[in-house]
């Protein structure tokens, strides 16, 4: 049983008098803990299809299944809490609320998913501490650094314990060397069994994933091991990556 | 369901939006203000006439019957009823004789004169006929003296009992029993002082009368007065019955045929509620109207600036959305900020309100009550609530996708 199931899955809008195929049929399997970056060059419908896995969008033809549901026949509210509690969202620009501190932040999705105050507030700070920001929890964003926002947005992602965490350019708005921590804060989540799926457009940051899929033109052109497993198994157990130059 | 945790996240994201935007929702609520302070006043006004013209009413009785020419508030034509014969005196008496179920009758005439007393002179001074049981009839208390007497009123002696006001300007120091006052020339002797009465709602002082026996108007001051005869009835729930016992008598005494109409009105303390019912409601409709059309148009100015507010958070929808907010949740969240606007306008306008029901009171009676500011309050967040559904119900239905891109 995989986690997402995709067959088939088109997604088509309109613009004025033209209609624009984001997504051709692209068909997928992403099994629980694999750790997958999505590929493709502006224009491929990467975008597109990271906001359906994250149910922001629904397709216009295809199957989507995400627990075994059948997701394409969600409504609003359906999928409201199918990404209250499925998924946790991390994003380029962190999109955290700019009036809110960190804790209230990462407290955001309980609060929708009506968990109790005390148990709420003991959940973020965990996750918060998690992400190693235990000391800047009634910071608000604009006074921490863009590594830090998002690491909280990291917190927020993981709180509510989804079984996707989806990332779409997650060091976009990072310097390297911040990146590179993120990345690594990611490299330990996927350790930990969390399935991690980050669109990208970046290969250094592609590398850190197990799997590969390259998007072009609405199809998949390519969906490959990481170039780091195709090693021998004797290099390591085939599980744990080997480190990276 | 919508859990206690979200509603408090709810209220805490309105107050931070607000708080944001102090001088902007400070100003959009003026409209709001406005349209409270003209709830507000209406209310007092109405409430306070209400309240005055209770007190007022009182003094009428509401076991008392007036039998007169014409009915206090009437349709009839007033060139075929102004030619009623007048009461007489013998009708009154008559009157009281025949009718077994009134407990007192009383015969009154009045009119406005002049009463002078050494040389101090009171003009517009109501001038009262009456016998000596219309101090049971109109229910007065006497403050100093007496009322007059059965022989007094037989013998159309020159007494006279004086209403509190016109006592205390002619006899500031001193008794005024036993002095002499004159009406239209005419000696009369202080034998009593009436209780303070207070101003009837119209504005009437009724303190200001002469009281002197029914039997000195004719020939005092005219040659036929137009009587008027009070009846307190014993039974007050048999009002009715009384009245008709009336109707019968006057019409047997003046010898109308069968047929046709009372050539008289038996009036009651009613026909001046249902007077003022009917123009407390005309009031209260003109004024629900005018106050509508200022709450209108500061409701127009909340949808405006919560339509703002919903385009400057577009990308806050978005993430609340993509966390994993329902519509109704972002429905609650702009409705409940429109309506704290329109609350805080409501306090804003209540307080403004106040003050100024303490002025108008110096002139008109005016009184705020709680039910009054309660509802003022409901009417604003009620204002609140209409005028933000639309632009909360585009925030509810933004596409999460297109709200996330948003910057």
């Amino acid at each position: 049983m995989s986690l997402i199931r995709i067959r088939n899955l088109c997604r088509r809008y309109v613009m004025g008098s033209e209609v624009v195929h984001a997504l051709r049929g692209v068909s997928l399997d992403i099994g629980k803990g694999e750790y997958v970056a999505i590929m493709g060059p502006s224009g491929s419908g990467k975008s597109t299809l990271m906001n359906l896995l994250g149910c922001l969008d629904t397709p216009s033809e295809g199957e989507f299944l995400l627990n075994d549901k059948n997701v394409a026949t969600l409504n609003d509210n359906q999928l409201a809490e199918i990404r209250n509690r499925e998924i946790g969202f991390v994003f380029q620009s962190f999109n955290l609320l700019p009036r809110s501190d960190a804790l209230h932040n990462v407290e955001l999705p309980l609060i929708y998913s009506g968990v109790a105050k005390g148990e709420r507030r003991e959940m973020a700070r965990s996750a918060l501490a998690h992400v190693g920001l235990e000391n800047r929890m009634h910071h608000r964003p604009n006074e921490l650094s863009g590594g830090q926002r998002q690491r909280v947005a990291i917190a927020r992602a993981l709180v509510n314990n989804p079984s996707i965490v989806l990332a779409d350019e997650p060091t976009g708005n990072l310097d390297s060397r911040t990146g590179e921590e993120i990345l690594a804060l990611f490299d330990q989540l996927s350790r930990k069994g969390n399935t991690i799926i980050v669109v990208t457009h970046e290969e250094e940051v592609a590398l850190h994933a197990r799997r590969v899929i390259r998007l072009r033109d609405g199809l998949i052109a390519v969906d490959e091991l990481n170039i780091r497993y195709r090693t021998p198994p004797t290099v390591g157990d085939g599980i744990s990556p080997p480190p990276i130059a | 369901m919508i859990t206690t945790s979200e509603l408090r996240e709810t209220f805490l994201i309105a107050v931070a939006a607000l708080r944001a935007n102090v001088l902007r929702s400070g100003l959009t609520t003026l409209g709001v203000v406005i349209g409270i302070v003209t709830v507000t006043l209406m209310g007092t006004a109405i409430n306070g006439l209400n309240n005055a013209f209770q007190k007022s009413i009182a003094t009428l009785g509401s076991d008392t019957l007036f039998i007169q020419r014409f009915a206090w508030f009437s349709n009839d034509d007033w060139r075929v009823v102004r030619n009623r014969r007048p009461m007489t005196m013998q009708n009154a008496r008559d009157v009281e004789r025949m009718a077994t179920l009134a407990a007192a009758v009383s015969v009154e005439s009045n009119f406005g004169g002049t009463v002078t007393y050494d040389k101090k002179k009171a003009r517009g001074v109501w001038i009262m006929g009456n016998t000596d049981r219309s101090i049971d009839v109109r229910g007065l208390s006497i403050a100093k003296g007496r009322w007059f007497s059965p022989a007094e009123i037989s013998s159309a002696r020159n007494v006279c009992v004086l209403g509190n006001y016109l006592a205390e300007r002619f006899f500031p120091n001193q008794s005024p029993l036993g002095h002499r006052v004159k009406v239209n020339e005419i000696q009369y002797e202080v034998v009593g002082v009436i209780d303070k009465m207070g101003t009837f709602f119209t504005g009437f002082n009724m303190d200001n009368q002469i009281v002197i026996p029914v039997t000195r108007f004719e020939g005092d001051f005219q040659e036929r007065p137009d009587y008027q005869i009070i009846v307190k009835v014993k039974d007050v729930t048999r009002l009715d019955d009384a009245e008709e016992e009336l109707r019968g008598i006057m019409r047997k005494l003046r010898r109308i045929e069968p047929g046709l109409p009372d050539d008289f009105a038996i009036n009651r303390q009613e026909a001046f509620l249902n007077f003022f019912r009917a123009v407390g409601g005309t009031i209260a409709a003109v004024g629900l109207f005018i106050t509508s059309l200022s709450l209108f148009v500061g409701g127009i100015g909340i949808m405006n600036i919560m339509f703002v507010s919903v385009a400057e958070r577009t990308k806050e929808i978005g993430i609340r959305k993509a966390i994993g907010a329902k519509r109704r949740s972002i429905l609650l969240q702009f409705l409940v900020e429109a309506a704290l606007i329109t609350l805080f306008a409501g306090i804003l306008g209540i307080l403004v309100a106040w003050p100024l029901t303490l002025v108008i009171n110096r002139f008109m009676a005016a009184q705020m009550s709680w039910w009054l500011v309660a509802i003022a309050l409901l009417v604003s967040v009620m204002t609140g609530v209409i005028a933000g559904f639309i632009p909360a119900w585009r925030a509810s239905n933004l596409d999460p996708v297109e709200a996330l891109r948003a910057e």
